[in-house]
């Protein structure tokens, strides 16, 4: 088995990583300051903006951003293509902490955040109508569901190289983890198909003050393709980067065949936004080349280029080309939601915002957490699988691969 | 009382009597509006901007004075805010000139409550629209759907509540009108059942027709709201927005209604995607490797704990 999720090791403190503490210390500082004082003096958020760059980034493109667990579970486990299993795990990781930092981001963004707790508890106060509170409970369960099925990367290490009592922990708690694990992924499957799109229904609710570009039934089931296409993009992203970073061989030819399923996938998400826009007779907003048109026109290029680009078997096979499709994808999906959130969002024109410098700090020392977090984890537990550096034979195989992995197809039933 | 009222206006229909009028009579009461519903109808013909509302709306709810950017007046709010639950605004442009009450319009279908998690914002006893701090969390969605941009937010505090026109409830529970119903020495604002303010609105209409615009806002705006307005300049220009007759929650409330209607859907979901993915796994056991054994715990190809334990220590 090639495909086996090892520690890369390493020193954990490299300067990289140093200069990424500092962004997070930073963070911490205007965190305090917001928790302290109030959203008035910390952020440019008003009563026309109520919600800006921490929602429209942080929570809605984030966690967009952190749907790699969620394509790939889709891939592998109802696709039932096991040969991807190897991607699986760096993918759930990315995902648990884009749903984690997502969570801090509501809970520094929310003026009441001691009272958090009561939206999951106080169950007889349910507001069913909520689309709001069915993202809440979903996310939350999402989060918990992301770090159980992570659980076996951790609990392999310590079966490896922990403590007796560890060991022993680890060794009782894998096999009933093996058995259980697929009706949490199953779980890990429906929980965003919920909140995805109803991140998208979620601004159906601004109604006459989102711009009609944007205010079309059709939102939730455009944010769940997007996000799908997403997820796809930000796995081949990562696994492009950190071959580039950690000097490990890339898998190309898993990469290229993910990069051919999302083909239609990525086209999809424009041809039915323009079907719709055209459907409702709007083609004229669409070229109106204002401020709005051109936004939306922008993310149709965005997201249309990545689709057309992955069309060729030989870009698919080069991870350059690979790479610039997936960050066009990532970038046509984040801008369709920051405009969806925040450009096409209309309370009037005495209103106005923009992210202030202690809103900016503390998304930027999120990121930065975020990565420190996943790198250090890469170096410690069994995460990444494959060929550790230039020169093995993992990957070096033509596609081939992909066929005979259908032998090794049983694979995909490890646990994530 | 409902039968009675509703077998009364059946009454009508048949005797003709209504019988151009049909439609309005019947939908007098849109969905959501309770049958004792109250609110407020406001006249900008009426109304002489002397902001006598301004000063006891903030008395009766013990709101701090706001100088706005005055620099010392009592009150100089510069618009709707957590400070201000009624506000009067001016509008004067090209010679036309009308002042313009804004508070919460206690919508019938409100956005605030159907987008509240936990129905802080709800709409309560006569069709008003109140607030519930403990179940509060600050979220602000209320803030983005309510298309009068009406809740606002305590930005300076660090303990924040929403704010907005909750109708005096307390005064009305002592048998009392709203304050600035009270206070208004021209009758520009009325308090009442807003079955009677409908039909003083419309008679003012009828008897005066060249006064006013031809509409009661808020008899059907919006999915219809408690607050209504009569006015002599077109609603747009007061800030009263055109939504048309469906609620705005309507849309989205109807997708998610088909979505998780009794929660079947995401259920048989699961059941199918666990489904699936057990098959996938039977298949793939029987299909891989002789080798494996057919127990879960086989399935998976990697060497026993120990072993591997072993084999990555002869690694280091």
């Amino acid at each position: 088995m090639s495909a086996h999720a090892e520690p890369v090791g390493g020193r954990i403190f490299t300067r990289p990583f140093r200069v990424l503490f500092v962004l997070f210390a930073l963070a911490g500082v205007a965190i305090l300051w917001r928790l302290l004082t109030g959203l008035g003096q910390v952020t440019a958020l008003n009563d026309g903006y109520p919600w800006g760059l921490w929602i429209a980034f942080d929570v809605v493109t984030g966690t967009a951003l952190a749907c790699g667990g969620y394509a790939m579970a889709l891939m592998v486990y109802i696709v039932n293509k096991g040969e991807y299993h190897p991607l699986v795990r760096p993918a759930v990781l990315t995902s648990a902490l884009g749903y984690t930092l997502a969570g801090i981001g509501i809970g520094l963004d929310v003026g009441r955040w001691w009272n958090i707790w009561r939206v999951p508890l106080f169950f007889w106060h349910w507001n069913l109508s909520s689309v709001l509170l069915e993202v809440a409970l979903c996310v939350m369960a999402y989060i918990l569901v992301l770090w159980i099925e992570l659980s076996p990367a951790f609990l392999e290490k310590a079966q490896a190289s922990g403590p007796p009592r560890l060991r022993q922990f680890a060794d009782r708690a894998l096999p009933i983890l093996n058995r259980t694990l697929l009706w949490i992924i199953a779980l890990g499957v429906l929980l965003p198909t919920m909140h995805q799109s109803s991140l998208g229904s979620l601004m159906l609710l601004a109604g006459p003050r989102l711009h009609p570009l944007w205010n079309t039934g059709w939102l939730p089931l455009l944010f769940l393709i997007s996000c799908i296409a997403m997820g796809f993009a930000v796995v081949i992203f990562e696994a492009a980067l950190s071959s580039l970073l950690l000097g490990r061989r890339p898998e190309m030819p898993m990469l290229s065949g993910i990069a051919r399923a999302m083909v239609p996938i990525v086209l999809l998400y424009p041809a039915l936004r323009l079907a719709d826009i055209a459907w409702q007779g709007q083609l004229g907003l669409l070229f109106a080349f204002d401020r709005f048109s051109v936004m939306a026109l922008l993310e149709l290029a965005l997201a249309i280029a990545p689709g057309i680009l992955l069309m060729s078997p030989t870009r698919r096979a080069s991870l350059g080309s690979l790479f610039r499709a997936a960050m066009l994808m990532m970038l046509a999906g984040g801008l369709y939601r920051f405009d969806t959130y925040l450009v096409a969002f209309r309370p009037g024109d005495n209103w106005s915002y923009f992210p202030s410098v202690p809103e900016l700090t503390i998304t930027i020392g999120l990121v930065a957490a975020e990565i420190m977090v996943y790198i250090a984890l890469i170096k410690v537990f069994p995460i990444l699988s494959g060929a550790p550096s230039f020169g093995g034979s993992a990957g070096a195989e033509p596609p081939a691969t992909e066929k005979s992995a259908a032998e090794k197809a049983g694979a995909g039933w490890q646990p994530a | 009382m409902g039968i009675n009222r509703r077998t009364a206006l059946k009454g009508l229909v048949v005797a003709g009597a209504a019988a151009a009028g049909v439609r309005r009579v019947q939908a007098s009461g849109p969905i959501g509006i309770p049958d004792d519903a109250v609110g407020l109808l406001y006249d900008t013909t009426l109304c002489i901007g002397c902001k006598a509302c301004v000063v006891a709306c903030r008395e009766a709810n013990g709101l701090e004075a706001d100088p706005g950017w005055s620099g010392g007046l009592y009150q100089a709010p510069a618009d709707l805010n957590e400070y201000t639950k009624n506000i009067i605004k001016l509008y004067d442009e090209g010679g036309e000139r009308s002042y313009m009450k804004a508070q919460c319009m206690h919508c019938a279908d409100p956005a605030c409550a159907n987008a509240c998690m936990l129905g802080a914002f709800k709409k309560r006893e006569y069709g008003i629209v109140t607030y519930d701090v403990d179940l509060c969390i600050g979220c602000r969605y209320c803030q983005v759907a309510c298309p009068f941009g009406i809740p606002k937010f305590e930005w300076a505090k660090v303990a924040p509540r929403m704010v907005k026109c909750e109708l005096c409830q307390h005064r009305i529970a002592e048998g009392k009108i709203p304050a600035c119903a009270d206070v208004c020495p021209r009758g520009a604002v009325i308090y009442g059942k807003r079955a009677d303010l409908l039909r003083e609105a419309k008679d003012r209409l009828a008897k005066h027709p060249d006064k006013y615009i031809p509409k009661v806002y808020g008899e059907f705006d919006g999915g219809g709201t408690q607050v209504l307005y009569l006015s002599h300049v077109a609603f747009e220009k007061l800030g009263l927005p055109a939504l048309g007759e469906t609620s705005t929650p309507t849309l989205q409330r109807t997708i998610q209604h088909a979505a998780y209607r009794g929660f079947i859907a995401p259920v048989a979901l699961y059941g199918v995607l666990g489904a699936v993915m057990f098959r996938n796994r039977k298949k793939n056991l029987t299909a891989g490797p002789g080798a494996q054994a057919p127990g879960e715990a086989g399935a998976r190809p990697r060497p026993s704990a120990s072993g591997r334990g072993g084999e990555r220590g002869g690694q280091r």
